[in-house]
């Protein structure tokens, strides 16, 4: 059973809880994802290691409702268990000196850049961070990016903050403006690491996205989360999760990510009915 | 207490049947399929056994168990020491009761043999496990251990292997510890073998008395992720590596990553290690066509087909290259996919699965095949009939065609090499890898093979490793 040693709710739908996994914590590198399960019962889902305290143990993972399981996850309080944690998975973010590096984070993938342009910046990189959400509330962890970042910009679709548009538009700019950008990781729903690799492709610049397909064991056993890279069978959970944006067959990745949507509807329905039932989000 | 029989009249007797749900009733339902002996059936078949002075029954057991004296005891209707003789050398007896391929082991060596009736020796250990599991009766373990020794071994992976190894240490003394990945253990035994063959409280049962011996089991631990094979070498004395062949292999043909295109793996784990056949009672999902069609022939696939027609497919297909004579599968098995009414297409190569834009499958594109000259494995290989193509109306597809090794594990252990195909090289005897101190066994040796000779392998390297320790060597020392 795993610890979870504090909780933060960072915007309604948005929580962060930090966990007690020491060895998860030691090994654990920027961009490796951990996988979990609430229950028994529950479903194994991958989520990214947002931050860690390696002499503390913790690890820290930032998550937003999206169905039934995060919905479960979101009603765990400080001093709860979770049922299984495994990880750190996945292959690491390939840190190194590049010159100037521009990170773009949409929704939860906003916690996902923060290890990354972390050790980015500490490998002496010039970083850039641009991030985007829907509106003001949803722009979350604003001031440890801002800490680890040279530069950093702010964008809501509907403009209540920061610029108004989309991450892509600012990143169009960047890349016009400024020549000396090298490299740029782009984390988010998979529409906007889609619209970011057609954005960059005309440019010389490396683009790295880091896909969330759908998984189940996370250690290269059963083949649900496999995308096309360049026209070849990868693994996300092994071979991944970032992958050169360009080479992603996005219609296939897009679509299997629809693989379940019925059954998802169907679980969150019958786990409502089930709080419902109780008066209360169970734990 | 039963008598034994004259000779005369033990030779005469036919095996005695085992009982089984039937078909129509059994394919809307996940419990098991045969029932088991009754005492009384039970009696009877172990009245058969010859009590052979040179019992060659037991030359086809890895598990090394004592064939006829367990038998004797049967007949003695003292099946507590009938369990103990089965348990001195087999930690899984409700597991290779029901699934170890018996035909092709101790019973193709049982003299009975001969007259094609030899004795229901895997039936039989089922009913003694069974027994002792219904009515309490634990091993005694000698809970003092007063041979009790202060070296630790590693065991990785939680498989037959792995489970056997553990076991056979800890007995001898040593303190064990069994990391496994996933958060139940049993390997392909709770993961991949279907709740029908092999329920999975069953196997929950056999590895809580692995855990009763002292073995101490750490679930969510993968090795090569979460700590590599050459930490471990640093804590541990010695280390066995048993992590199966767990990675799945694909044909590698167009249309493959479509939506409802399965690993044998994913569907297999998905249904009895994550209980989707339970869902939403259980959160985990699995996506059913009303036209399933399994490519391949081995007992995994007949295991997926199965599977299928139990989740509500309407109709399940096995596609297969080859004949009805060169399937791997165990017969059993076959008989019975085929009551349950699955429809095998032998001959049959796929070449293209076909699908719209939205990755849904909407057919399998199939090309007829002749079976041409045998091949090193003996095997008739098949060869394409040029312009026999047709297309078959299927809407899901599960990929049976075997596994392979996954590199997690060898990639964090610096010294031990690999062959080829990814398995681990060792002493065939010692089971020791080119890492002294490292040894491995089960299908992460030899690719993927039976739970019998995974346990043969744990006993080999639990062997070993006591012969390694015991003449002062150590990891650690190293
Ligand atoms: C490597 C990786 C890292 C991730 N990191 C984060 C993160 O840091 N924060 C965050 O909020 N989300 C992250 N995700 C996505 C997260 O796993 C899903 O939101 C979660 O599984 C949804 O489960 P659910 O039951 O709440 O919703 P569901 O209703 O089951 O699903 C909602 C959507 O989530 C996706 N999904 C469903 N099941 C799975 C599954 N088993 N594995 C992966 N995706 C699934 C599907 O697209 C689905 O349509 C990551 C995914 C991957 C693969
Ligand atoms: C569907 C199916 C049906 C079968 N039916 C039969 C049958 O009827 N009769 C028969 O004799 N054989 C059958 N087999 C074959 C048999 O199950 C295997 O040969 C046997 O289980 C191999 O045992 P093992 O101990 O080597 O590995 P496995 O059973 O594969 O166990 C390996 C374990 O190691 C764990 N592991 C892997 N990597 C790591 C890591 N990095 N860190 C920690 N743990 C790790 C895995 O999660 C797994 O639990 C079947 C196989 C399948 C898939
Ligand atoms: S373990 Fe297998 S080979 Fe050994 S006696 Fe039992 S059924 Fe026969
Ligand atoms: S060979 Fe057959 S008859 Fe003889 S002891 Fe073994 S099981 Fe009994
Ligand atoms: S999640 Fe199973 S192979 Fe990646």
């Amino acid at each position: 059973m795993y610890k979870i040693i504090k909780k933060e709710t960072l915007y309604q739908n948005i929580h962060a809880l930090w966990i007690e996994v020491p060895e998860i914590a030691r090994a654990v590198q920027p961009g490796q994802f951990i996988i979990l399960m609430t229950k028994e019962k529950g479903e194994r889902i991958p989520l990214t290691v947002a931050d860690y305290d390696r002499e503390k143990g913790y690890i820290d993972i930032v998550f937003q409702v999206a169905g039934k399981t995060t919905k479960e996850l979101s009603f765990f309080n400080e001093g709860d268990y979770l049922y299984s944690v495994i990880g750190p998975l996945g292959k690491k973010s390939d840190i190194d000196f590049f010159g100037t590096v521009v990170l773009v984070g949409g929704g939860t993938g906003i916690a996902c850049i923060h290890p990354i342009a972390r050790n980015l910046k500490q490998a002496g990189n010039k970083v850039i961070t641009i991030i985007g959400a829907r509106t003001k509330e949803l722009i979350i962890m604003e001031k440890e990016l801002k800490e680890v970042s040279d530069e950093l910009i702010v964008t809501t679709d509907d403009g209540s903050y920061g610029k108004k548009g989309f991450v892509t538009n600012i990143l169009k700019e960047k890349l016009d403006h400024d020549h000396t950008i090298k490299k740029i990781w782009a984390i988010g729903p998979p529409i906007m690491m889609k619209v970011t690799a057609s954005v960059t492709k005309s440019y010389p610049v490396d683009t790295i996205v880091s896909l969330n397909a759908i998984m189940v064991d996370g250690t290269g056993m059963c083949g649900s989360c496999r995308v096309s890279i360049g026209g070849e069978t990868k693994m996300v959970c092994t071979d991944g999760p970032e992958f050169d944006a360009q080479l992603v067959d996005w219609d296939e990745f897009m679509n299997r990510m629809n693989r379940y949507r019925k059954a998802e509807e169907r679980s969150l329905q019958y786990y409502e009915n089930h709080i419902k039932r109780q008066g209360q989000g169970e734990v | 207490m039963a008598e034994m029989l004259p000779l005369k009249d033990r030779i005469r007797l036919e095996q005695v049947p085992m009982k089984e749900q039937s078909p129509d009733v059994r394919i809307h339902n996940f419990k098991e399929v045969p029932l088991g002996y009754t005492r009384e059936e039970a009696i009877r078949e172990a009245q058969r056994c010859l009590q052979c002075k040179n019992p060659t029954c037991m030359r086809g057991c890895p598990a090394e168990i004592n064939i006829p004296l367990f038998i004797k005891y049967i007949v003695e209707e003292d099946f507590k020491n009938a369990y103990f003789t089965i348990l001195n050398t087999d930690a899984l007896p409700a597991v290779t009761g029901r699934v170890c391929p018996q035909e092709e082991q101790c019973q193709r060596e049982c003299v009975l043999n001969h007259q094609g009736k030899p004795i229901a020796i895997g039936r039989l250990e089922r009913f003694v496990a069974d027994w002792a599991r219904e009515n309490h009766v634990h091993a005694e373990h000698p809970n003092n251990m007063n041979n009790k020794k202060n070296l630790k071994v590693a065991v990785v992976g939680s498989g037959p292997a792995g489970l056997t190894c553990s076991a056979d240490l800890a007995k001898m003394g040593y303190d064990v510890t069994l990391f496994e990945a996933l958060h139940k253990p049993g390997g392909v035994l709770v993961y991949g073998i279907p709740e029908f063959r092999l329920p999975k409280e069953i196997v929950e049962y056999e590895v809580k008395e692995i855990e009763q011996m002292g073995v101490h089991v750490i679930c969510n631990y993968v090795v090569g992720a979460t700590e590599g094979v050459d930490d471990l070498k640093k804590d541990f004395d010695a280390i066995f590596l048993a992590n199966g062949a767990g990675a799945p292999r694909f044909m590698n043909i167009p249309g493959e990553n479509m939506n409802d295109v399965y690993s044998a793996n994913e569907f297999l784990t998905r249904s009895n290690l994550m209980k989707a056949y339970r869902f939403p009672e259980y959160d985990t999902p699995i996506n059913i066509g009303k036209i399933a069609a399994t490519i391949g022939a081995g007992n995994v696939a007949m295991d997926s087909a199965r599977t299928a027609l139990r989740l509500g497919a309407e109709k399940s297909y096995i596609i297969y290259r080859r004949s009805r004579t060169e399937i791997p599968a165990r017969l059993e098995e076959v008989h019975h996919a085929e009551e349950e009414g699955v429809i095998f297409h032998f001959l049959t190569l796929p070449i293209q699965i076909l699908g719209d834009k939205d990755g849904k499958v909407t057919g399998m594109e199939c090309i007829k095949m002749s079976l041409g000259e045998p091949d090193q494995s003996g095997r008739r290989s098949p060869v394409p009939i040029e312009g026999s193509n047709f297309v078959l109306e299927i809407d899901m597809v599960i990929d049976a065609i075997g596994t392979m090794a996954n590199p997690i594990v060898a990639r964090s252990a610096q010294d031990v090499e690999v062959n080829r195909w990814g398995y681990f090289k060792v002493d065939e005897t010692t089971k020791m890898t080119t890492d002294e101190g490292i040894f491995a066994g089960g299908d992460i040796i030899r690719g993927s093979a039976t739970v019998i000779s995974a346990v043969g392998d744990g006993k080999s390297a639990a062997r070993a490793i006591h012969a390694y320790l015991s003449s002062g060597n150590s990891l650690r020392k190293k």
